[in-house]
């Protein structure tokens, strides 16, 4: 394969790890690889040159606009112009999916989204998505002309350094936006997280519909806390309204593959299997000796959280 | 305020039955419901709708077999119209002609706003509502979880990695929600009664002026190569509380060295 683009995301100067990720399995499979990101390059150029980028193409600053219009044109100029990648390779992320979806329209050709494995046969892509909760993998390949847009779960291929020089930075100019371009950021907002994030976490502890009310969530985040690591949810409670969206799991939420996943009243849907499944170690406590989950742990507790999980808490803070 | 809904009628979750053999696609000729995920879009039409004190909310939906069972059940809950597109040409259609057939079935209504899920239950591709958004021209904000309408804009709290955005869009545009964004109504049985002498646009992609090779296994420019079970993960050790599986917990994390 020749060229494959990763749209590249990066923020206070340090590339996103999906992205690096990316740039990693794009090496495998490409002779070369080049990152294009929205907004300036300069700053990133010599992380993504590390990672086997040998040109970013930079939009610039994109001021208060959103990425996905303003990224997807300039791809779409560019090809337009003559750039000719095979395919360019997306992160499932807020701004990935919705520059791949713009894109996906200007180029008239359709993207290929949860991959989970990306692979090479007969000279073209191949990529393959977990459906039915993770237990069968459908593999899906262009058949048409044109570039193939692939949208790639976090977590799917390891980050790894090429040991290459900086990238070289190209200008990717964005064209006139018209109406799509109309959407202004106004004001950023942070949410206080102490400890790692979700997706990047040694340990998840999720609570499900097992907790019986939200307020029941907070055990969730001390367990989380004690083991150094991030707390999750199930689709239930998120859309029960007792956490928000960013703290769940599964197919419509985040991948998460920690070294150790506990399940806290989580019945295992397929929605949030398939989420999780990856974990190297589960833990599940559900009282239910049916519940699916039981059926994937390493060690499963039948037992009521209520009971089990302040006992599991206070034996693990005497111990510190 | 004219506000128009995606509402994808899928296979219940809690039963998702089986790709077909010979297509590879998932099997849709049980009876179908409203995603859920869609709920949230449906509520908040109808919160911004009576906000405004005028208005309609229009539904748009695209299924096999004239399929209306989860149009009905939006409807109940409070929605005015609804556009459903039904075509045997239909069969196969992929995330960008899905795109195509709703963006032209939106061209029906006069909308203000177009909200939809941020992704379905079945299909999760997550990439329909932007995709509307550009066949419309249209911008758009992308998983709001909160949105309030300002005069001849809309201001939405857009879900970021690190917290969320606030954002400024000026109407018309397409937004996707996020599951929680509002707490669905139940329907009335007032309104499930009323769901039913509801107007029902049914059209085909003629109607819509979208040609067959736009869309169907045609339009799609992809297939299926392979399809197979995943390596399955085996359950390893069940114990019973009797008091004192914190204990067996806190062992196996010893274990693995996490404390």
């Amino acid at each position: 394969m020749g060229t494959i683009w990763v749209y590249a995301e990066a923020s206070g100067g340090q590339v996103a790890s999906i992205s690096l990720e990316l740039l990693a399995r794009a090496r495998e499979l490409a002779d070369t690889v080049e990152a294009v990101v929205g907004g300036d390059g300069e700053p990133i150029a010599a992380e993504l040159g590390a990672h086997g980028a040998t040109t970013v193409h930079a939009t610039g600053d994109l001021g208060d606009g959103l990425a996905g219009p303003a990224v997807a044109s300039a791809i779409a100029a560019a090809i337009e112009g003559g750039a000719a990648p095979d395919a360019v390779l997306f992160g499932t992320t807020y701004d990935g999916r919705d520059v791949a979806g713009r894109l996906s329209v200007k180029l008239g050709v359709p993207v290929i989204t949860n991959i989970v494995e990306l692979d090479q046969a007969d000279g073209s892509l191949v990529g393959t998505e977990p459906v039915f909760g993770g237990t069968v993998n459908v593999s899906t390949r262009f058949n048409g002309s044109g570039v193939g847009l692939f949208l790639v779960r976090p977590k799917s291929f390891a980050a790894e350094e090429s040991g290459g020089g900086p990238a070289s930075v190209s200008a990717l100019p964005v064209p006139d936006l018209g109406a799509t371009g109309t959407a202004r950021v106004v004001d950023r907002f942070a949410e206080e997280s102490t400890g790692p994030k979700l997706d990047e976490a040694g340990v998840v502890v999720s609570g499900g519909r097992g907790l019986g009310e939200a307020e029941k969530y907070s055990m969730i985040e001390d367990l989380a806390k004690l083991l150094g690591g991030a707390a999750g949810a199930s689709r239930a409670i998120v859309d029960a309204g007792w956490v928000p969206y960013s703290h769940q799991v599964g197919q419509t939420g985040k991948v998460v593959k920690p070294d150790v996943y506990v399940a806290c009243g989580i019945s295992g849907a397929t929605q949030h299997m398939v989420g999780m499944k990856g974990s190297k170690n589960i833990i599940a406590i559900n009282k239910d000796a049916e519940a699916p989950i039981l059926g994937i742990a390493d060690l499963g507790v039948v037992g009521d959280v209520h009971k089990v999980i302040p006992k599991l808490i206070e034996a693990l803070q005497a111990r510190s | 305020m004219d506000i128009v809904v995606c509402v994808k009628q899928i296979p219940d979750p809690a039963d998702p039955g089986e790709l077909d053999p010979e297509t590879n696609t998932l099997k849709r000729d049980m009876k179908l419901i409203m995603d859920e995920s869609d709920s949230y879009g449906v509520e908040m039409a109808l919160q911004l709708r009576d906000a405004a004190g005028e208005g309609e909310v229009t539904l748009v939906s695209m299924a096999p077999h004239e399929e209306v069972n989860g149009l009905r059940s939006a409807l109940a809950m409070g929605a005015d119209k609804a556009i459903l597109v039904s075509d045997e040409a239909l069969a196969g259609t992929d995330a960008l002609g899905t795109a195509r057939v709703l963006a032209a079935a939106i061209g029906r209504a006069q909308a203000d706003l177009i909200l939809a899920a941020t992704e379905s239950s079945d299909g999760y591709t997550g990439t329909v509502p932007e995709q509307v958004a550009e066949l419309l021209g249209l911008p758009s904000v992308t998983f709001a979880k909160e949105i309030q309408a300002d005069g001849g804009e809309v201001r939405v709290k857009r879900q970021t990695e690190a917290g969320y955005d606030e954002v400024r869009c000026p109407l018309p545009a397409v937004v996707s929600v996020t599951a929680g964004v509002v707490e669905p109504r139940y329907p009335s049985f007032k309104g499930i009664m009323a769901a039913k002498s509801k107007p029902m646009d049914q059209v085909g992609i003629a109607d819509l002026g979208v040609s067959p090779d736009q869309v169907g296994w045609a339009g799609g420019g992809q297939e299926i190569t392979d399809v197979s079970p995943a390596p399955e993960r085996e359950a390893g050790e069940i114990i019973t509380d009797e008091g004192d599986a914190h204990e067996r917990i806190v062992a196996l994390l010893e274990e693995l060295r996490i404390v």
